[in-house]
């Protein structure tokens, strides 16, 4: 294990620094709020010196992308980072990333899409790109997004992988917000990711190759199976690099955060920087009697769905928050309780009572109180038996 | 013309390479396209300038070139788009030996019309 050094840091600094350390070979950006920091200040490193990275400034986040999706084709290791509109504008090109199987990482810094216009948090530009073949990885704090993006490298890369990810953290409440951030000797950050050896590459011209090139309906179906499979597979490989970066940081880095769900009546799923509200009510709530609950995943893509059921099995009610709404889903539901009802009901699971609570969006404040109430709805429903509504609100004017 | 090993339409998900990367380089050769042809292209040879304009404009570099003279049409690749024909500078002077017209020293015949 190495000292982290620890110092005030936002969220978005914590990612420039990760940068900083991995100093990738190439990173094209463009900015937009609340990411603008991330870039702004690896620009800074740019002009400076004290990386090698080319930075290419684009016209566009969808030229931020295609730029990065050259640079990754041509054998080298890219970051980017962008946040809602962005993330939309660059919307075809995730999928060429994912389907040429190019290790980018790119920093996201959640914030709510258009329209109308807000640019505060919430989750509806990564879940919008929830089925893109991307990884993705939510992190509740600036530590965690400094982490995250670390080994994001590392899982990008893996020769049984090969596959983009997306480091999620909350915007303006995580990126914008100060904490008190370890970061490693520059020298740990190096070894970890190591140098980057492409499989291919296309300036390589002994080994000419041909990549994203027109797959007829005899082989695009095949190619995209053997996408999913690796998908499906990699949340060993998750887990193994996080296993070997929680014993250089001394930092515990699990699939699953959880806190009181050994004995839980009633949880609380819920992602990103809103777990640490929830988990300052859950302890105050335990220290009363009750039996609650809280369940962090920081995997979302691939969704560790069994580790999932099996946290929650016994328990008696538990409430999903979600801070996007899937509209013209069942009832107007989340992603993340999409993916949970049908990860229960696909394992036989169908004892506890599930309720979905809209939360956050725009940037809504969710506070104590609120997430108390939620507690209170799970134990009022397991006592009568009564579901009541399947997709609330928290924190609505209604 | 040159023999293709022709493509295996038939490997299952397992034997493909991820993401698609096509490691033969110029494989596109062996992908036979000349069966989407409706019209054939024919060429009066006598009449024939050289011009290259042909060559130049063919889409599918179908028109077959030895020391800088067209020798014939690649009818494995050439799809009978008939930019050739319509690109074609020459008139001839005298009826076209294939399609016995005035016209264009290069000039379009349906396909039903050759064995080949």
């Amino acid at each position: 294990m190495v000292e982290s050094n620890y110092m005030p840091l936002d969220g978005a600094n914590a990612v420039s620094q990760a940068m900083r350390q991995i100093n990738p070979d190439v990173l094209a950006a463009y900015p937009i709020t609340p990411q603008t920091a991330v870039v702004q200040h690896f620009s800074q490193y740019v002009a400076d010196g004290i990386v090698d990275t080319e930075f290419v400034p684009v016209e566009s986040e969808h030229a931020a992308m295609s730029a990065c999706v050259g640079a990754a084709a041509a054998g080298a290791r890219v970051m980017t980072a962008t946040a809602a509109n962005g993330l939309a504008l660059m919307w075809e090109m995730l999928y060429i990333a994912s389907g040429v199987r190019l290790p980018i990482v790119l920093s996201v810094v959640n914030r709510a899409l258009s329209s109308p216009l807000n640019i505060h948090c919430d989750h509806s530009d990564s879940m919008g790109a929830r089925d893109a073949g991307w990884i993705q990885l939510y992190a509740e704090t600036g530590q965690e997004v400094y982490d995250n993006t670390i080994q994001a490298v590392r899982i990008a890369e893996h020769p049984q992988l090969l596959t983009p990810v997306m480091s999620c953290q909350d915007g303006f409440i995580t990126g914008h917000g100060v904490e008190r951030v370890g970061l490693l000797p520059d020298q740990a950050v190096r070894d970890f990711v190591g140098t980057y050896q492409a499989r291919y590459s296309l300036l390589d011209t002994e080994h000419p190759v041909t990549m994203g090139a027109w797959d007829y309906t005899d082989y695009y179906f095949e190619h995209k199976r053997e996408q999913t499979e690796a998908m499906n597979g990699s949340l060993p490989i998750i887990e193994a690099v996080s296993a070997e970066y929680a014993e250089l940081s001394g930092r515990a880095q699990p699939i699953l955060d959880m806190y009181g769900m050994d004995d839980a009546d009633y949880a609380i799923i819920v992602l990103s920087s809103n777990a640490g509200t929830t988990r300052t009510v859950t302890r105050a709530l335990r220290a009363k009697g009750m039996r609650a609950g809280l369940l962090k995943p920081r995997v979302y893509r691939p969704f560790p769905a069994k580790q999932i059921v099996e946290a929650t099995e016994n328990c008696k009610a538990v409430a999903v928050l979600d801070r996007a709404i899937s509209f013209g889903s069942p009832g107007g539901s989340g992603p993340l309780f999409t993916d949970v009802a049908a990860a229960l009901y696909n394992h036989g699971v169908t004892g506890p009572i599930l309720i979905d609570y809209i939360y956050g969006l725009g940037g809504r404040d969710t506070l104590p109180p609120m997430i108390e109430s939620v507690y209170d709805d799970l134990q009022a429903a397991a006592a009568s038996g009564e579901r009541g509504d399947m997709v609330r609100y928290l924190g609505l004017r209604e | 013309m040159t023999q293709y090993e022709t493509p295996r339409l038939d490997r299952p998900w397992t034997e493909v390479n991820p993401g698609g990367v096509v490691l033969e380089p110029g494989n596109s050769v062996t992908y036979i396209t000349g069966t989407w042809r409706t019209m054939r292209p024919v060429r009066d040879t006598e009449q024939c300038t050289q011009c290259l304009i042909c060559w130049i404009m063919c889409p599918d570099a179908a028109i077959a070139i030895v020391d800088g003279q067209v020798t014939g049409f690649d009818h494995d690749h050439c799809k009978g788009c008939g930019i050739c024909a319509q690109q074609c500078p020459v008139k001839v002077k005298k009826p076209h030996s294939f399609t016995g017209e005035m016209g264009k020293v290069i000039q379009m015949l349906p396909e039903s019309q050759f064995e080949d």
